[in-house]
């Protein structure tokens, strides 16, 4: 279960992989996908051929090797004690679907938001089990499973979205994971209608991701409770100054943010002393660790193996979007004492 | 038919509940417990915080005659007042500009004597605030922006407004990481709501978390299993780090009883029971570490824990001490002092029965060790990580997602490495959020000239079975 709806549900009861369920089949950290399991089932990557038969009654996080060519068990040809990944002993683990896994394989019908984003406006929302958020538009869902998530086991998502093909998929795909009782998805367009009638004053969040959102504000100012949230998401800074202009007269609060990740790589190995008699270069490190000079002395690989080297990565998302977060202002009634 | 369930948020404080007060607009911030004794000193006035009973979030207070009196929004300071002259005013502004206004003290022609007066007089702040404006011979010459400005300095000075804030995971992490970061090992919002999804916190959880920062992390948790699961959390040695900050939460008691605190060295013997005997190999010490940087700095907060330690323990719930700000002109976020509890979302006084930090019953115990914890969330930023996360891990469920903070990337790449070798776990990533904030207003837009440059670092992961898999 995506999202446990009830204690039996809990992520740690004893659940074995069975028939019907999603599994993240993950190859390598830049690789991973959705898979329903199925008897008779087959999955077919650079790793090799898995047979879904070989997956059904174990625990999830399991290993599960390839079977290699000509049948078998998988195990053909000496050695694969820790999965070497040697050509023919691919394997796979298998994991349990998290929202932020979901994110990572769900199929992009449009841009979506990713977990950066997504963990500040669920934060930011202050959203807790039993809370109503409405949401627009629901794009390919990976925000609407969050804040699925975020309000479980007795809150409600309302996501909204004027495109019907896109809606029904959101739909199909929150069904498939076990989330239709979390997440109700209908066709609207927000902008042009606002928000339905029956929302009024009644939901603790709004989330918005509209090319002209500004449109939709005074219809949100309805549908909140007071001192609700309102999250405005837009790629452009144009976006978010109409956005807030629109906003100043119902909300206050009013703040804009960027959030980015910047991620590290790690290197196991030294560098070169001072002494060194070769040129400098900026090469992979390791080869060179055991090098001596000509005259026979270390090169001052003297250090422990504990010798970590870390570094941002060169590749970072410049950006996805400005994050524009308001509070319904309290009602001029309830001051008056 | 069922009554209806409570709202998942409660919006108006009452008696008894921990509120949030933001003084003109972030100048100062400060938890208070809503008791009747409860007051506020704002400029030299003491004011009861009775008036906040009953009121809504949100809601503003000015400080009039008597105290705090409940004021409209729309005298609210202008910072959100967008130039109402619209073209006219910009049509002038740009004629205008500071060449001739000089910094020499002359341009007032009010006195302070005069401002005295007039209080004495009965003058509210925003009748001082005009007088300032019409005695200001260089006011005129302003754009409509230093206009705006200049107001706004004076209200705060002159007319000081108080809202009314509810505590909630965002603005408690927000206000330590203001006022006392260091309590909180710097953890800023955003890496906290990293940490919360990466970690798959949700509803049935049964997280295991080695909080040092406080309590904000045990506090946050448990706010997000809203009553389900359980958070357990587990310390080095036999004393557990505080986790007072949870008091800030308003958790209910329902929340409450599912926080529960262990000693690592029994979780560990609890696994090893029956195989080989497991190494503890950081947690040896007898006593609780206390991460050096934390102490230097709150040595106040540590005394003030230890004293509201002892008073919790003899359950006194008609203590009127409630008063959570020291009145330290450089640490208004002093939350210990108050040894009254409560937990209770229905205004009930009297203090929780199931009081956090509690141990866990025998029959959990022996479940986790069955099936393990679903995730883990460490923030030890003082400690070496590496050696109790080899303890930790093992007592994930596979497939369990776990995150690892730490104000320095040293420990963490070890950590990382570490791990990689030993292929415990996949899906590595060492990330630090980068968040910054803009002000966006009419002409005026820019990112904010003050940046917070660093919110921690972050490892996170998921465990995996490390073992060959049987076909059969």
């Amino acid at each position: 279960m995506m999202v446990p709806l009830a204690p039996a549900d809990k992520p740690t009861s004893p659940r074995r992989i069975a028939e019907g369920d999603t599994v993240v089949v993950y190859e390598r950290h830049d690789a991973m996908r959705a898979v329903a399991v199925r008897a008779g089932g087959v999955l077919q990557n650079r790793f090799g051929v898995f047979r879904h038969d070989d997956w059904i009654g174990l625990p999830f996080g399991s290993k599960v090797f390839s079977t290699a060519g000509g049948g078998g068990a998988g195990r053909g040809g000496g050695g694969k004690g820790g999965g070497s990944g040697k050509a023919g002993g691919g394997f796979v683990h298998l994991l349990v679907p998290t929202p932020e896994l979901w994110t990572l394989v769900l199929s992009h019908r449009t841009q979506i938001l990713y977990i950066a984003d997504i963990s500040l406006v669920v934060a930011y929302l202050e959203l807790v089990p039993g809370c109503v958020v409405l949401e627009s538009g629901t794009g390919s869902g990976s925000l609407t499973t969050s804040l699925a998530r975020a309000v479980a086991p007795h809150g409600r998502v309302h996501t909204f979205d004027f495109h019907e093909q896109r809606a029904a998929s959101a739909r199909e795909d929150f069904e498939r994971n076990g989330l239709s009782n979390l997440i109700t998805v209908n066709v609207r367009d927000i902008q042009g209608e606002g928000f339905p009638e029956e929302h009024r004053a009644a939901s603790d969040a709004v989330f918005l991701d509209l090319p002209q959102p500004w449109l939709a504000i005074p219809s949100v100012s309805l549908m909140l409770k007071q001192d609700g949230v309102l999250c405005s998401f837009s790629p452009c800074i144009e976006q978010v100054q109409r956005a807030c202009e629109a906003m100043r007269s119902c909300f206050t609060d009013i703040r804009t943010f960027e959030i980015l990740l910047r991620t590290y790589e790690i290197r196991d190995g030294a560098l070169k002393s001072g002494t060194a008699d070769e040129e400098a270069t900026v090469g992979p490190l390791p080869q060179k660790r055991r090098k001596f000079t000509a005259s026979g002395e270390k090169m001052g690989y003297a250090q422990s193996n504990s010798s970590i080297l870390v570094r941002p990565c060169s590749t970072a998302k410049g950006h996805t979007g400005y994050l524009t977060f308001a509070r319904l202002r309290v009602s001029d009634s309830q001051t008056e004492s | 038919m069922d009554p209806p369930p409570p709202p998942a948020i409660p919006r108006e404080a009452w008696e008894g509940c921990s509120v949030l007060l933001d003084i003109n607009d972030g100048d100062r911030l400060a938890f208070f417990r809503l008791t009747p004794a409860a007051t506020v000193k704002i400029g030299n006035k003491t004011c009861s915080l009775q008036p906040l009973a009953g009121r809504p979030f949100g809601s503003l207070f000015s400080v009039g005659a008597d105290g705090l009196v409940p004021c409209a929004a729309a005298d609210a300071p202008s910072r959100d007042d967008s130039m109402q002259d619209g073209a006219d005013g910009q049509a002038q502004d740009e004629t205008r500009d500071n060449r001739s206004l000089v910094d020499n003290n002359t341009a007032q022609n009010l006195s302070s004597d005069d401002i005295e007066a007039m209080k004495r007089d009965g003058a509210t702040g925003d009748e001082i605030v005009e007088a300032l404006i019409a005695n200001s011979s260089t006011f005129g010459k302003k754009t409509v922006f230093s206009q705006e400005k200049y107001k706004l300095k004076k209200q705060k000075k002159y007319a000081p407004k108080v809202l009314l804030r509810r505590p909630s995971t965002r603005s408690i992490c927000e206000t330590y990481f203001k006022k006392s970061p260091a309590r909180i090992g710097f953890m800023r919002v955003d890496t906290l709501s990293l940490l919360l999804s990466m970690a798959n916190i949700g509803p049935y959880s049964d997280v295991l978390v080695v909080d040092m920062v406080g309590g904000l992390i045990v506090g946050a948790v448990a706010e997000r299993l809203g009553g389900t699961g359980y958070v357990c959390s587990t310390y080095l040695g036999t004393v557990p780090s505080s986790i007072d900050i949870i008091r800030m939460y308003n958790l209910s008691s329902d929340m409450v009883s599912r926080i529960v605190q262990v000693p690592l060295s029994e979780l560990c013997s609890m696994q090893s029971s029956g195989n080989t005997p497991l190494v503890l190999n950081g947690s040896t010490e007898g006593e609780v570490v206390e991460p050096v940087v934390v102490q230097d700095e709150d040595a106040q907060a540590s005394l003030a824990q230890a004293v509201d330690t002892a008073d919790e323990k003899a359950q006194l719930s008609t203590e009127q001490t409630t008063e959570m700000e020291v009145s330290k002109p450089s640490l208004d976020v002093q939350d210990e002092n108050s040894s009254f509890e409560c937990k209770g979302g229905d205004g009930d006084s009297i203090a929780s029965k199931s009081k956090p930090g509690k141990a866990p019953s025998p029959e959990k115990m022996k479940y986790w060790n069955e099936h393990g914890f679903s995730s883990l969330i460490v923030a030890a930023p003082g400690h070496e990580v590496e050696s109790f996360v080899a303890d930790l891990l093992p007592l994930l469920s596979y497939s369990a997602p776990f995150a690892i903070y730490h104000q320095y990337l040293e420990p963490l790449a070890k950590c990382m490495h570490t791990l990689q070798v030993s292929k415990r776990a996949i899906g590595l990533q060492l990330s630090e959020p980068w968040l910054r904030e803009y002000q966006v207003l009419p002409s005026r837009t820019h990112p904010h000239m003050q940046m917070n440059a660093f919110g921690g670092y972050i490892l996170s992961g998921i465990r995996i079975q490390s073992e060959q898999v049987s076909h059969q």
